[in-house]
């Protein structure tokens, strides 16, 4: 087995992106037309049999994801696709849409088609403005073969509509509900729940939030009648995975790769190794938000249950490496800065937390800190973790938490007349 | 109704399904810390003091915004629980000025009484609050970033209540706040300063302007007859600041409070409310008989007022011409009761006690004068009043009943009830339909025009003449009824508006936390006392009958134009009209 697969990335290169009858040449489409030969709960059932947990970076089953929103007994529901892909370090969602952008608009159709919505939403990072005319000009050419509109493909009662947004730029918008504020016009700043959107999301309508990967993973799913999915992968990890790597390696980018090649040969084959062969300092899991590891890491599997042993994370499938010219104390304070710029600041947890952790790693910068200071801030750290409205407070502590359990040399405390 | 089975700190527990962990946990006598929570908003979950542990739960979940399921099973008190409440209480300590002496709501503020629960003696964190100037330049409200905790129960007040949302958040992360769009003074953005924001807010980042020194000084001056009037919702608030049982009716110990601290006259707005019934009664009448312009809108709220000035200026002439009742008090103490007493009116103080902090805008009005003299001095709220009677150090819930003097101090039950909304309405129509049918009313209550339901709307026979009003309270309700206006569907002969939700019981100068439910008791024991009276029509207040055969004439006579009606004018509004 290779380090690479071409399953979800196998029209990449294969066709011209501009062009709808260049993507039915390699067989585009054929899953929708699948798709609506089956039931929603069918569809439903196809996915939880491949296990697929969503590629955000929560990692919530997929297949009850849909069935769950296809049961919501509303006549209006909302889809969204979050092509937000704000976690530093990940753009695995923008090569997938930039190598084959037809492929997410035919996945959003057989999303709307699952649940039962009746408008899909693509909620695009501003970043990715250059990115638009591509979906734009999919979105047009799909709506003129009859793809998107009243009765697709002659399925009597399937009605449904795309709609590209642009985000404004704020990290946080990337969870959910922050991410349906900011569509309704809103400040970017997460809901409480409940209620949850898949009950009360965009427009007080159900709404089905899916990330890139994710929903384009379906069309290949569904045609995969040979069931190769399940041939890669490990028995906890079933198939294959989007990553991006980037930082201090020779060869930054992304690929799909089977669950279970390992970390080594992910920085080292296809990365390229480290930049002018330094030693790793350390490796941050899953963007900012994910936990960080010392080198010793290197030969665990990348799967959801080794890499979770070994304290960290999937995430959102990025892996940043860092090398030794940066310290671990340097490395915490430019993401502790990335967490203060982008917390929304309306809960105490998070905006507070932030606070106090900048000072204190300036006070740690300085060897100016306490046995005591270092106590309240792990307290601070509970509390954001357990405490905070969404999920950016709660992962705002976790390369600091991290740190100081596997990096405790860092931390000590300035001793009598030294 | 569908019961849930739970248990809070092992004691089980059958409660609604939907109810908040945060209300279950009254039912067994527990109090979770709160801050940002405030019982009629809705929920925002931000300051996260009340978060609790429920079994299973990965998180802590927040109690406020939670719901009960079956089977739950909470922890309101164990060790993770406190150090993080007392962690989240120290940071936001950490954010605030904690100039607790310095601090008009110093005991009388809920992270103060937080920390004081939980054994806080000392901030442990290093102090972070940045400090941006105070903001004091108009006559009602003052606002102090730094003392600031960022709940959002301004916000929500002046958003969802009052449908202004003059505060809003501003900026992200450490910068994030409450704000006014451009960080402008409330008087130069869409406020119109009616205070719900300071009877929420649970520190003291928004309070009231404290006039309470120049009352002292007044009374402190020999050359000055300072006399004092009381308006009709004080009198079943003020008890509250006194620890006694909520919407008391303390007129009596009231007026003894007053003569105490030392007022020359104690006289009662009630009086002069049922002179403004005079006034707009006639002034309706005259506009259905005349052809004037209809629907008719009341006066007496001033943040109504400031609201219609700023919002819709096309519409003024649908305001009644009428002064408010403390302007019409005002008026007639430096006029009937200057010649009456003798006194001159430069050497007359006319304080009033209101339920409001628009009052002291209102007061300070240009229009608000007559012949130089102008008609209020110096306004105090409910709160104020109460600083006032503790700081001379009455036992007030054991003090003796009296009085208020004449000939400005008796009020019928039409008076009474001007402090709940529909109770202008009620009074006026009292009047206006004896007036208009030359009979008298078989019975006094229109219940039609009570409650509490946002825009409320009734049909009422004058004699054989049917006539349709509507009353709105809360400044949401009452765009709702000013778009009925602009679009031709509103077909209403007479609208009473008041710009605080449930009326002047729920004013922005009223205790501090006043729930719907303390309003609701408000709102009744203002008509306990409505039916307690003698005289319960303006028109038959024996004070009232005097004051048109002695000074003025009749409603409407030109001297009665001269003191006791104005007009109002269109305001600026936003930010940018004011940069223009």
């Amino acid at each position: 087995m290779g380090n690479t697969v071409s399953f979800m990335t196998r029209n990449f290169g294969k066709y011209d992106r501009s062009s709808i009858d260049s993507y039915e040449s390699v067989g585009g489409f054929s899953a929708l037309k699948k798709a609506i030969a089956m039931t929603g709960e069918e569809i439903a059932d196809r996915l939880a049999a491949c296990a697929i947990k969503g590629r955000g970076g929560a990692g919530y089953d997929m297949g009850k994801k849909w069935r769950q929103a296809r049961e919501v007994d509303k006549p209006d529901k909302v889809v969204i696709c979050n092509a937000d892909e704000g976690e530093p370090c990940t753009f695995k969602d923008r090569t997938l849409i930039e190598n084959d952008p037809f492929r997410l608009i035919e996945a959003m159709i057989i999303a709307g088609y699952s649940v039962g919505a009746q408008n899909g939403y693509i909620y695009m990072r501003e970043e990715y403005a250059h990115l638009r005319p591509l979906l734009l000009n999919a979105m047009e050419q799909a709506e003129k073969k009859g793809y998107l509109g009243k009765n697709i493909l002659g399925k009597e009662g399937f009605s449904y509509q795309l709609h590209l947004y642009s985000g404004a730029g704020a990290y946080v918008c990337g969870e959910g509900t922050a991410l349906v504020e900011s569509m309704e016009g809103k400040s970017g700043r997460p809901r409480m729940k409940p209620p949850f959107i898949k009950q009360c999301g965009l427009f007080h309508l159900p709404t089905c939030v899916n990330n890139v990967e994710s929903l384009c993973l379906v069309p290949s799913i569904l045609l995969d009648d040979q069931n190769e999915y399940q041939t890669y992968g490990t028995p906890g990890s079933m198939g294959t995975k989007m990553i991006s790597v980037a930082g201090n390696v020779k060869k930054p980018g992304a690929f799909e790769i089977p669950f279970g090649v390992t970390v080594r040969e992910i920085i080292y084959d296809l990365a390229g190794g480290v930049t002018d062969d330094n030693e790793i300092q350390l490796i941050q899991f899953g963007g900012a938000s994910g936990k960080i590891a010392s080198a010793d890491i290197l030969d665990t599997p990348y799967t959801y249950e080794d890499l979770s042993a070994a304290g960290v994370g999937v995430g959102s499938g990025a892996i940043l490496v860092v090398d030794q010219r940066t310290s671990v104390l340097n490395f915490l304070r430019i993401t502790q800065a990335f967490f203060s710029h982008e917390s929304c600041g309306q809960c105490t947890p998070c905006r507070e937390g932030n606070t106090q952790m900048k000072r204190m790693l300036e006070k740690i910068a300085d060897k100016t800190h306490t046995a005591q200071d270092l106590a309240t801030m792990k307290n601070i750290c509970m509390i954001m973790k357990n405490a905070s409205l969404c999920g950016l407070g709660e992962t705002a502590q976790s390369a600091f938490t991290c740190a100081m359990e596997r990096f405790p040399e860092i931390f000590a405390v300035r001793t009598e007349g030294n | 109704m569908e019961m849930v089975h739970i248990t809070i700190n092992n004691m089980p527990l059958e409660v609604e399904k939907g109810t908040r962990i945060i209300d279950a946990a009254k039912k067994v006598s527990i109090d979770i810390p709160h801050l940002c929570y405030f019982p009629d908003q809705a929920v925002k979950a931000h300051c996260r003091m009340c978060v609790v542990e429920v079994v299973g739960s990965r998180k802590l979940l927040a109690a406020c915004s939670t719901l009960v399921w079956e089977g739950m099973e909470i922890h309101t008190d164990t060790q993770k629980v406190r150090d993080t409440q007392v962690g989240i209480l120290q940071m936001i300590l950490a954010n605030h000025d904690q100039d607790c002496l310095a601090c008009p709501r110093n005991q009388n503020c809920e992270l103060q009484s937080l920390c004081s629960r939980f054994n806080i003696l000392s901030p442990k964190l290093p102090n972070v609050a940045a400090r941006h100037p105070i903001q004091d330049s108009n006559p009602s409200l003052i606002r102090d970033h730094a003392k600031c905790i960022r709940c959002g129960r301004c916000v929500k007040a002046c958003t969802e209540s009052q449908g202004i949302s003059a505060l809003t958040y501003a900026n992200r992360s450490d910068q994030f706040m409450v704000t006014t769009a451009y960080h402008m003074p409330f008087e130069e953005t869409d406020c119109v300063l009616c205070g719900q924001c300071s009877t929420v807010c649970p520190v003291g980042s928004i309070v009231e302007k404290d006039d309470t020194q120049k009352v002292w000084d007044a009374l402190h001056n020999p050359k000055k007859h300072v006399i004092v009037q009381v308006a009709p919702s004080v009198r079943v608030a003020l008890g509250d600041g006194f620890g006694m049982a909520k919407a008391s009716i303390v007129t009596g110990k009231m007026v003894s409070a007053l003569r105490i601290i030392g007022f020359d006259k104690v006289f009662d707005t009630n009086f002069s409310a049922d002179v403004t019934i005079m006034e707009e009664g006639h002034e309706l009448l005259d506009r259905i008989k005349n052809g004037g312009k209809l629907p008719m809108i009341t006066s007496c709220s001033p943040g109504w007022i400031t609201y219609i000035e700023k919002h819709h200026s096309d519409l003024l002439d649908h305001l009644s011409t009428a002064k408010s009742p403390q302007q019409i008090f005002g008026a007639l103490s430096k006029s009937y009761y200057s010649q009456a007493a003798g006194i001159d009116p430069k050497d007359i103080v006319t304080v009033s006690v209101m339920p409001c902090v628009a009052k002291k805008y209102e007061a300070a009005r240009p229009e608000m004068e007559a012949d130089g003299v102008r008609d209020v001095d110096i306004v105090i709220t409910t709160r104020e009043l109460t600083k006032m009677i503790k700081y001379v150090g009455l036992d007030f819930p054991n003090l003796p009943e009296s009085s208020f003097d004449s000939p400005l101090g008796l009020g019928s039950g039409a008076g009474a009830i001007f402090g709940a909304t529909g109770g202008v309405m009620e009074a006026a129509l009292r009047t206006v339909a004896e007036a208009y049918t030359g009979q008298t009313l078989e019975k006094l209550e229109f219940e039609a025009v009570r409650g509490n339901e946002g825009v409320k709307e009734a049909t009422i026979a004058l004699g054989d003449t049917p006539v349709k009003v509507a009353i709105a309270h809360g400044l949401k309700n009452a765009e709702t009824v000013l778009q009925m206006i602009k679009d031709g569907t509103a077909d209403y002969t007479f609208i009473e508006v008041m710009a605080c939700p449930g009326g002047c019981i729920g004013g922005g100068g009223q205790p501090v936390n006043t729930t719907f439910d303390i309003k609701k008791m408000r709102q009744d024991s203002l008509y306990d006392i409505d039916g307690s009276m003698v005289y319960r029509k303006s028109h038959e207040n024996p004070e009232v009958i005097t004051l048109y055969q002695d000074y003025l004439g009749a409603p409407l006579s030109e001297k009665a134009h001269h003191l006791l009606h104005t007009h109002y004018h269109k305001q600026k509004k936003t930010t940018w009209e004011n940069v223009e």
